[in-house]
């Protein structure tokens, strides 16, 4: 009856601790909850590029999509955009797509941008964020490497500062 | 209409106080008082009238609705005479029970002050905001307010035990923080009658100033300056020029009129002293002469027993839902959800010190004191220095 | 482990110092109890936790079985709590600069050692969030560890009880003349009015009544444990979602969280105010010394879903739901989801005309309207005319190289690199048009693009909300206050009768309200020879006001 005993307040006092565990852990790891998370497989999505083009994610299975959200005032979307259009030509006939998706500006505001770096990857705009909300975009810029299975492989928040960063990540990608 | 309503509220307060002599005369007829039959013509009388003051007070109540088209709880000074209201009404309901008119000499000045204290706030009938426009706002409110009156009879009573209990032939320190409490009601008073003096002699004094940002700003004092504002410049003629002047972040015109509160209240105070030539507690000691110490507390604990729930309820649990259709979220750490935390946590603690713990006669009752001192907190400080959503913040 | 046999045959756990059947007091050798009433906390039964010391599980178990670190608990919380109503939380003050740095500017230094010490975000730190917590862990184990031994000694209860537990009640007394039968049945009677419930044991009584009321207590820890699971459910993803969503008039947006199935159409914003010659009237004198005062925020919506399965980005095939206003106080409720009005921004611009015009003759060409949310990049005008957008900043600022450049593709600010074609110009004029400004880059142009009017449109901010949690929060809310009203307004009041020889006697107890007690005796024994019982605290207390 001792044993018992001893055992059930044992067993309530771990219930007790792991509740308490758990809830300081998913209180201190709550901002950190992303809608994609490395491993799953990335929302599908179809978009339109400048030139009228659509571009839907799961057309490109069997490839891989570095996948970028920017905006025009965003500075260091700015600054990685030429990164990314170098790459893009060294690795698309590798098999790996840059996708640039816009938050929803103006047509005219994007093609003066991509006019301006001389984009070459297909830019598409997210007219009313329905994009941005299934991936949960906050804040710019942010890069999602998608391998040829569909599947989020990094995700990478803030801006690029290296073009060798841009390399490794097609790497971890190419077919 | 408004007229008849603002006349229902003197008549009310006028009768309240004209029930405190009976039921002091009540005391002085020497009868035990525990038991009902010997419940003398005095306080038969002072519940008569101190009834009719309710009935009186009500229809304030009721005719204000009916012009307002809302419940009159929309601001501090609807709030805070109806807490009042709610205190009178509460003492009555006890007073059937118990018939002990002492707790009518103990909580009718009480509620009076609370009533006067009110009454020093913008007195206009407001249009409610968005936010305030539910039913809600009338459950929640005013079950607060019922709450929180019968905590405060428990202060009543609490009172009366520790002013009969406490030993006033010599110093301590129970002596001491019972006039403490005396002290804090007669500072009340002191605020109420600076501040209705003031407004007698229509005092107003303007000043331009610079605020914490840096921007010019302007107020207007309706008290003699001793604070004046940070950089503060008068602008009106003959008026008092600031003793002192404070920095951009404190909020100046407050801290004038708690100081001219305090400062009335000590004189009143020193002035009581000199003329009773013994501490306040000392003199009210033979009003309790011939109570019974048990009946007061087990009168303290039935009414923190009684409006504990009702404070949960309406402090809590309605406020939550509440908060949950107006603001989205039942809980969100305001300060006046804060506080009405506090207190629900403190007398949760009184219960459990008392049942579990045996703490009964003295202790209770400071505990009750102290539980009456964080309600006040709530609806004057929380209100008038910790800002925040509830709206009668910083009228 | 030594059980204790009492007198009466009964065998109690140890630890117990009221044997549970009878009530005789079980001495133990150390305590003499020599107050002249009984302890009668939890009957007297044998809390476990006080009898067993051993291991640390056993430590622990008993810390938190305390009532007084329970207390403690409390009092620490209830000072914790205080402090962070000082200053403003960090989610009540403006986003306008870093927060660290708010503080310091608002408050100073005392401002900055409120940050350092984090009392700027005090409910969700990890010290406050483990003070809630040891709160749970105490009310689990202190209701566990009382509840089942208060319920074995009342279940267990003895009408016949130990002389010296009836004698030791607060309310007692002993009826030396002879009583009879009759007055018996009258005093049985007059307890069933009452709604006591009665046993007999051999002619003697125990009157017995609320004694649910005892559980009172620990029906509210249970509501008070639901309450805290359902607050802590809250962090597991998927069950509490709390979101913004803008949407301009005349816009569709799609709701977040809904993956992509619910779609909300802005209709109209509207924001009224109290009007003193419209609205009651009683409300004047208020209006005069508050001013602007807001009477209703409602958003004019519709609710759409999506037929099918469509893919982000696609266009959706939608189909009405709803159609409603939504306003504060008044959310739009739907599946799990509900918006809340929480915003609102007034008057963004959505259109901007101009008119081409020459500059030295003041005729014009014809207007354009620019959509400020989705530009055109050609504008065509008659007789040969047209506008050319090439550039365009919704909210425009100079870049650190000079540039223009858009703070972000709100239309806060517009401003536009137009090209304008006209016959005697085939090659286009460029003018940069900024608001209240316009530049030539390329020298002097013949025509310019003057300002014609501007469409406004308003914009709505509502709140997602999905909270799966509410109905365990609102269960564990209804328990508590099941819980308490029951241990609170009702009392447990027992009176016991018992013949003793030629004398009976009464003894009564009860957990509150012994003036309701002492007025009900009165009224059972009326009309009986049993003598009334005394208050023995009572006759005890020296009673100053009585003594002089």
């Amino acid at each position: 009856m001792k044993k018992q005993r001893l055992l059930i307040r044992t067993v309530i006092l771990l219930l007790l601790g792991a509740a308490v565990a758990y809830t300081l852990y998913a209180n201190f790891t709550k901002d950190e909850v992303q809608k994609v998370e490395v491993g799953k497989k990335a929302p599908d999505f179809v978009l339109t590029d400048l030139n009228g083009e659509k571009h839907q994610l799961s057309d490109y299975e069997g490839e891989g999509v570095l996948l970028n959200f920017w905006a025009t005032w965003c500075k260091p979307c700015e600054k990685e955009m030429p990164f990314l259009n170098n790459q893009y030509q060294a690795y698309k006939d590798q098999g790996v797509h840059v996708i640039a998706v816009n938050v929803g500006e103006s047509n005219v505001a994007v093609s003066d941008f991509s006019k301006r770096y001389d984009l070459q990857f297909p830019i598409v705009t997210d007219k009313d964020s329905q994009v941005m909300t299934a991936y949960g975009v906050d804040p710019l810029p942010i890069t999602f490497l998608i391998d040829k299975q569909g599947n989020v492989v990094e995700i990478h928040k803030g801006q690029i500062v290296a073009e060798a960063d841009v390399t490794e990540m097609m790497e971890k990608i190419k077919p | 209409m408004i007229t008849l309503s603002e006349n229902l509220l003197y008549i009310a307060f006028v009768l309240y106080l004209l029930s405190i002599p009976f039921f002091g005369g009540a005391i002085k007829q020497k009868k035990n008082l525990d038991h009902q039959q010997n419940s003398s013509k005095w306080a038969t009388i002072g519940i008569v009238i101190s009834s009719l003051g309710f009935a009186s007070q009500l229809g304030f109540f009721f005719t204000r609705w009916s012009i307002a088209g809302h419940a009159p709880v929309s601001n501090l000074f609807e709030f805070t005479t109806f807490f009042g209201m709610c205190l009178v009404g509460a003492f009555i309901i006890i007073y059937f029970i118990y018939k002990t008119p002492l707790l009518g000499l103990f909580t009718m000045p009480i509620a009076l002050l609370v009533i006067a204290f009110a009454s020093m706030f913008p007195t206009d009938i407001s249009p409610l905001i968005p936010a305030l426009q539910s039913d809600w706002l009338h459950i929640h409110v005013t079950t607060v307010a019922l709450g929180e009156a019968i905590l405060a009879v428990s202060f009543g009573a609490a009172l009366i035990y520790l002013v009969k209990v406490i030993d006033q032939t010599k110093n301590s320190k129970s002596t001491t923080w019972l006039e403490v409490v005396m002290y804090g009601l007669i500072a009340t008073l002191g605020f109420v009658i600076v501040v209705s003096a003031f407004s007698f002699a229509d005092y107003k004094a303007e000043f331009n100033w610079v605020d914490k940002n840096e921007n010019e700003a302007k107020v207007e004092y309706h008290l003699p300056a001793l604070v004046g504002p940070n950089q503060g410049e008068l602008l009106t003629e003959g008026k008092m020029e600031p003793l002192v002047s404070v920095p951009g972040i404190i909020n100046a015109k407050k801290l004038n009129t708690v100081i001219w509160s305090f400062g009335a209240g000590i004189l009143l105070y020193g002035l009581l002293r000199l003329v009773l030539r013994k501490r306040i507690g000392a003199a009210l000691k033979p009003f309790t002469k011939n109570i019974n110490l048990d009946l007061v507390d087990e009168i303290s604990y039935r009414s923190v027993l009684i409006g504990f729930p009702v404070f949960t309820l309406g402090g809590l649990v309605f406020a939550m839902i509440w908060a949950q259709i107006a603001w989205t979220r039942f809980w969100g750490w305001d300060p006046k959800e804060v506080w009405a935390l506090i207190t629900w946590l403190f007398y949760a603690a009184f219960l459990h010190l008392r049942l579990s713990k045996g703490w009964h006669g003295e202790k209770s009752a400071w505990l009750a004191v102290i539980g009456f001192i964080i309600i006040m907190f709530n609806l004057v400080a929380v209100n008038l220095v910790i800002a925040g959503l509830h709206s009668y913040a910083g009228s | 482990m030594n059980q204790v046999k009492c007198d009466c045959g009964h065998v109690n756990p140890h630890g117990t110092i009221l044997c549970e059947a009878c009530g005789k007091i079980i001495e133990d050798g150390t305590q003499i109890t020599a107050e002249p009433v009984i302890d009668m906390r939890y009957e007297g039964s044998a809390r476990r936790s006080q009898t067993y010391n051993k291991s640390i599980i056993d430590k622990v178990w008993n810390f938190f079985s305390s009532v007084k670190v329970g207390v403690w608990l409390i009092i620490v919380t209830l000072i914790a709590s205080s402090l962070g109503t000082i200053l403003p939380q960090e989610m009540y003050i403006p986003t306008i600069m870093p927060v660290a740095e708010y503080y310091e500017d608002q408050y100073g230094w005392f401002g900055r050692l409120y940050y350092d010490l984090g009392f700027h975000n005090l409910y969700s730190s990890w010290w406050y969030l483990l003070l809630i917590a040891a709160i749970g862990v105490s009310l689990v184990i202190c209701s566990l560890d009382r509840v089942v031994p208060l319920y074995r000694a009342l279940k267990k209860q003895r009408v016949i009880r130990h002389e010296s537990f009836l004698q030791r009640q607060r309310i007692y007394g002993s009826t030396n003349d002879p009583v009879n039968d009759q007055s018996f049945e009258l005093v049985k009677e007059q307890l069933k009015k009452k709604r006591y419930n009665i046993r007999e044991d051999n002619g003697n009584i125990l009157a017995e009544k609320g004694r649910f009321s005892r559980w009172g207590p620990y029906v509210n820890h249970v509501g008070l444990i639901i309450f805290l699971i359902g607050s802590m459910l809250r962090f597991v993803p998927g069950m509490y979602i709390d979101e913004i969503l803008w949407v301009r008039e005349g816009e569709t947006k799609v709701i977040p969280e809904t993956d992509g199935q619910y779609y909300l159409r802005n209709v109209d914003f509207k924001l009224e105010v109290y009007d003193k010659e419209t609205d009651n009237e009683a409300f004047g004198d208020a209006l005069d010394s508050a001013g602007m005062v807001a009477k209703n925020y409602q958003s004019d919506v519709i609710l759409y879903k999506t037929k099918g399965n469509t893919v982000a980005g696609e266009e959706p095939e939608l189909e009405e739901v709803d159609s409603t206003s939504i306003r504060v106080n008044e959310p739009l409720k739907f599946e799990k989801f509900a918006l809340y009005q929480v915003n609102y921004k007034l008057d963004e611009l959505s259109k901007m005309s101009f008119l081409l015009t020459n500059k030295s003759t003041g005729k014009t060409f014809g207007d354009i309207t620019v959509n400020l949310n989705d530009p055109e990049k050609l504008y065509e005008l008659d007789n040969g005319y047209s506008v050319q957008l090439m550039s365009y900043f919704p909210d425009f600022e100079f870049g650190e190289d000079g540039n223009p450049t858009t703070k972000s593709r709100v239309p806060n600010n517009p401003a536009f690199v137009f090209k304008m074609f006209s016959p005697e110009k085939p090659e286009g004029e460029v003018s940069f048009v900024a608001i209240q400004q316009t530049i030539e880059p390329l020298g002097n142009n013949e025509y310019k693009m003057a300002f014609n009017g501007i469409e406004t449109k308003d914009v709505t901010g509502l709140t997602v909300r999905k909270d799966l949690t509410l109905w365990i929060i609102g269960l564990g809310g209804l328990i508590f206050m099941i819980g308490v009203v029951q241990g609170a307004y009702w009392n447990h009041r027992r009176i016991w009768i018992q013949r003793k020889g030629d004398e009976v006697w009464v003894a009564a107890h009860t957990n509150k309200n012994w003036f309701g007690l002492k007025k009900e005796i009165q009224l059972v024994l009326e009309g009986t020879e049993i003598k009334e019982p005394l208050d023995q605290l009572k006759e005890n207390q020296v009673d100053e006001g009585e003594k002089d």
